[in-house]
């Protein structure tokens, strides 16, 4: 099947590509540039396992082809972070156990983070719908929904303390 | 003379020993999508399986025609039931004693069975391959209803011809199984004959699926130049995954190495042995290649382990005041085309007969009918102990039920017929030994919680409301006690094909004072990498954070029979426990040595070994460490390791006390669930931090079973609820919060006292949503409706007692 060359930014590292138009977006992070975290569930948009941000969104890359993501910025569970200085959602999550077996973990704190851009003072409700794309099978949510908003809480203790 | 700092409470706590809420050492990699899955590795020239899979449910396969497929560039092989039938591997044995198809042998008996493994370069090459592979197929007749097969002249089992026997005693029919019997007949028809009440019901569990987020997959690597073997998979038993392939293919068991990496959730679903594992090994012995398979979302749904199918006919036998006098069932289960139940050898139907509940009933009878249909095979524990969950619904629906007949408070009359806590250990009327129990304690203790007699007043308003015109909402307070059977099992009469049901735990220190321990289980999000290394800790004296868990690698685990059936803490759990005893006791001898003075004058003190009344001399487990491996020490070997198996004499018994209290729309059929409240006992608590993400989770598995969730076949046997669209998962929108709490009651056979409690919510949560649901609508007549419960059914009830005017 014919190539075609894309240009993808992940992670904020440059990435020129050959695909073939058919190939998803989640098949080129995992196969071809090798990011992992994001994980496949359901492949119909129903469990947000592959969920990443691209250009400021969060977009289930199960149901995205790569070759539509062309030009676009991406961020990967991988790219939120460094082992050293960890993001609060991800402290949130290990000290809230927001998580049980990890597989859907990298899609929900990927998902989490973009909701606390668009809503920064999110109600349990406001976490609670703003999450419904993202399913969990072994936490029953409540120590998920805890995490993000005790994430919520300290970045906005920390932006007070600067202003 | 030693330095006594730092004090006795630091020194307890720096351990972060049993009964402390330590974080998760996992999670520092899954937060950081360093989780490492099966689908996450990677071979070089690794090649990629995927299955052609039946249409239809029952149908005779004419002809299978793969050279279109084969022509396709980059598919290496296509295999078919022919090229595994010279290497004896077209069938392979089931856990329940029967035999499965690992590719469709002149027929398909469910839709989604495998006909054909296609292996290829990529998976896009494999899955145009798939669709080039030519089947004509011949359809026959469709057999959905167990019913149904049991009177039909369809046979569909025609390898089975002739036989009027097999694993489980007599066959009476062509599409019959087994029958499975426990209890007193005779003497429980008796009690039912000359009883002052009896309820009767048919309570259906439906069939449903325990769909972890990660499917089931495999890698196989079949390394020619050294004749080895290497298998990744979703096992919740590697050691058996292990056993189970040298048995099949002939390579010594020394030559596979079988490995669980990271498993995305399991519930019972990765507990069996499938076509694909089996496929994927093959496929890498004729090609000599890694070849990797992992199944989407449909197959999974259609054709991996669904749980539950359960038509159980009940009579339950009381006084006029309620004492239960006799328990009476009868299962028609429904286990698919190929009998692949996943339960210990010689109980066919589980431990079903613990369906006698927390209840002192004294006689009771239960028949089990296995049946073949045209539906997936498996039967598998959906986060339960084998046919627990089964149980759990029929005892506390009966429970209902019988309440409904005798016109009394359901929560009356659960506390009058509970088995008491001096009756512990309680032989029950169909043969287990319930360990321990404080029921009565529990049910007071829930009952208090959340204000029964207010809720009850409030409930009653309700309804004088509804029928006065001023309001469409109904209230429903669910009540359930359960009591579970888990931590299978004694060896005596807990096998998994053959294997004994111990498990192991084996540990090494390190001179320097740290450890690892490896165990015989597999996690799947359960958190052994914490809640291990705490037992240890407290056991051993060594800090929890200085201790690796290791588990799932054959090469370096020992033996056992992995995680599934609340068994690990139970059974691992002990087997951990035990193996610490015996690093405590040499080091005990090693302190003795460096403190010059006799064993028996050392005594264990959190993290060391003191001489006893002088507790400032003493050497800590670090010292002992250290010197286990730099003094030769007289008449003790260098060294400081240890290792268990742990045969368990009994099972573990954990119970509790839910309560849900929930709003029906009537016109809506909608439900909100306004409170839910969980008190579990589960002997002694090792993380309650781990403990309480337990029951949030089991519990909304619950949710979903009981509200909404089925895999449901139409007439022709095709499966209607192949996808997430389909098959309900609740979202964080629809899962309420919970509210925990707990008694502790230790299990007394049990080195540490712990009984298991990853399963309990699942089936204490299930009987306590559907009781919720019945009893909204218990003022208006009803008596029993089947789940799920979801909207339009719960608007059918509403319906069918004229509540839409």
């Amino acid at each position: 099947m014919p190539k075609t060359a894309i240009k993808l930014n992940v992670n904020g590292k440059a990435e020129d590509l050959l695909v073939e138009p058919r190939e998803l977006l989640i098949y080129v992070l995992r196969e071809k540039l090798n990011l992992t975290g994001p994980h496949v569930g359901c492949e119909t948009s129903h469990c947000g396992a592959c969920t990443v941000e691209i250009d400021g969104k969060s977009v289930k890359s199960c149901t995205m082809f790569a070759v539509q993501a062309d030009g676009a910025e991406i961020t990967t569970i991988e790219g939120l972070s460094t082992p050293d200085n960890l993001h609060v959602l991800q402290r949130m999550f290990r000290e809230h156990h927001g998580l049980q077996c990890g597989y859907c973990t990298p899609g929900m704190i990927m998902r989490a983070h973009r909701l606390l851009q668009e809503n920064p003072n999110p109600t349990e409700e406001d976490v609670r719908f703003g999450i419904a794309g993202n399913l969990c099978r072994c936490t029953g949510y409540q120590n998920i929904v805890k995490s993000i908003l005790a994430a919520a809480a300290e970045i906005n203790a920390a932006q007070e303390a600067a202003e | 003379m030693n330095d006594m700092t730092p004090d006795r409470d630091d020194r307890i706590a720096n351990l972060k020993g049993m009964g402390c809420a330590r974080k998760r050492v996992e999670d520092v990699r899954f937060t950081q999508g360093k989780g490492n899955y099966v689908d996450d590795i990677k071979l070089a020239g690794m090649l990629h399986g995927d299955f052609v899979r039946s249409p239809y449910a029952h149908a005779r396969v004419k002809s299978i025609n793969t050279d279109a497929a084969l022509a396709l560039p980059g598919v290496i092989a296509v295999l078919t039931a022919k090229d595994l039938e010279p290497l004896n591997l077209h069938w392979m044995p089931t856990l329940a004693g029967d035999k499965q198809m690992v590719l469709a042998d002149g027929k398909v008996l469910f839709q989604g069975q495998e006909v054909a493994f296609v292996v290829a370069e990529d998976r896009y090459i494999a899955a145009d391959a798939v669709e080039l592979v030519e089947v004509e197929y011949e359809d026959l007749p469709v057999l959905t209803d167990p019913f149904a097969a049991l009177q039909s002249d369809v046979v569909l089992r025609e390898d089975l011809a002739g036989q009027d026997s097999g694993a489980h005693g007599p066959r009476r029919h062509h599409n019959h199984i087994f029958l499975w019997e426990e209890g007193d007949k005779d003497a429980t028809e008796q009690v039912l004959d000359s009883a002052e009440v009896v309820a009767e019901e048919m309570i259906y569990y439906h069939r449903t699926h325990p769909c972890p987020l990660e499917t089931c997959g495999a890698v196989a690597s079949m390394d020619k130049v050294n004749g080895k073997l290497t298998l990744w998979g979703t096992f919740q038993a590697p050691h058996v995954v292990r056993t189970v392939a040298s048995l099949l293919s002939g390579i010594e068991e020394h030559n596979i190495r079988v490995v669980s990496p990271d498993i995305g959730g399991g519930f019972g679903n990765k507990v069996g042995v499938y076509p694909g594992y089996i496929c994927s090994i093959v496929a890498s012995i004729v090609t000599g290649r890694p070849v990797k398979w992992v199944e989407d979302r449909m197959e999974n749904l259609m054709a991996t382990a669904f749980a539950r199918d359960y038509w159980m006919q009940g009579k339950i036998a009381a006084t006029k005041d309620g004492k239960i006098t006799g328990l009476w069932c009868h299962v028609t289960a429904d286990h698919g085309a190929f009998d692949a139940c996943a339960d210990p050898t010689k109980f066919p139907a589980g431990f079903f007969h613990i369906c006698t509940g927390s209840y002192d009933i004294p006689v009771a009878y239960v028949g089990v009918d296995g049946v073949y249909t045209n539906k997936a095979p498996g039967g598998v524990a959906y986060r339960c102990s084998f046919r627990v969950t089964e149980a759990a619904y029929f005892i506390e629906r009966m429970i209902e039920v019988l309440a409904i007949e005798l016109g009394m408070d359901a929560a009356e009359l659960r506390a009058k017929n509970f088995i008491r806590a001096d009756q512990f250990p309680y032989t029950s009327a169909l043969g287990w030994e319930y360990d321990s129990g404080d029921y009565h304690t529990a049910w007071t203790k829930a009952l208090d919680a959340v204000d029964y007699a207010g809720l009850r007043r409030e409930q009653a308003d309700r309804v004088a409301a509804f029928k006065r015109g001023e309001t469409r909402k109904l209230m429903g307070i669910g009540l359930t006690h359960f009591t579970e059977i888990v931590g299978a099992g004694p060896v005596k009469n807990c096998d998994i094909l053959g294997m004994g049901m111990f498990d192991s735990c084996e540990i090494r220190i390190h001179p320097t004072g740290s450890a690892i321990a490896r165990l015989g289980t597999i996690s799947q999000g359960q958190g052994h990498a914490t809640t291990f290394a705490q037992i240890l800790a407290t056991e051993i004296g060594i800090p929890a954070d200085s201790i690796t868990i290791e588990e799932g690698d054959t090469d370096t685990a020992p033996y056992g029979l992995g995680t599934y059936g609340s068994r690990s803490t139970p059974v691992a759990g002990a087997a951990t426990a035990m193996a610490g005893r015996k690093i405590r006791a040499k080091a005990q001898m090693i302190a003795a040595y460096l403190l010059e003075v006799h064993d028996n004058d050392v005594e264990f003190d959190i993290d060391r070994f003191v001489v006893k009344g002088v507790p400032e001399r003493f050497k800590t487990m670090k010292e002992i460490a250290y010197a286990a491996y730099n003094q030769a020490i007289p008449g003790i070997e260098p060294g400081l390791e240890a290792v268990s198996y742990y045969d368990p004499p009994n099972m573990t018994y954990p119970f509790g006390a839910y309560i849900c209290v929930m709003e029906l729309d009537v016109d809506t059929g909608e439900h909100e669930i306004r409170q839910f409240y969980a008190l579990d006992d589960c002997g002694t608590r090792i993380n309650p931090m781990v403990i309480e993400g337990q029951v949030h989770g089991g519990l909304t598995e619950a949710l979903a079973i009981a509200m909404g969730q089925e895999i449901a076949y139409d007439e022709m046997g095709n499966c209607k609820t192949g996808t997430l669209m389909d098959f309900f998962l609740p979202t964080a929108w629809e899962t309420p919060n919970y509210t925990t709490d707990h008694t502790e009651t230790p299990s007394p056979h049990h080195p540490i006292g712990a009984k298991g409690v990853g399963e309990s919510p699942n089936v204490g949560g299930v009987p306590a949503f559907s009781n919720a649901v019945h009893d909204a609508f218990r003022a208006f007549g009803l008596r029993h409706a089947h789940m799920p419960h979801d909207h339009w059914r719960i608007w059918k009830i509403a319906n069918q007692l004229g509540l839409h005017g």
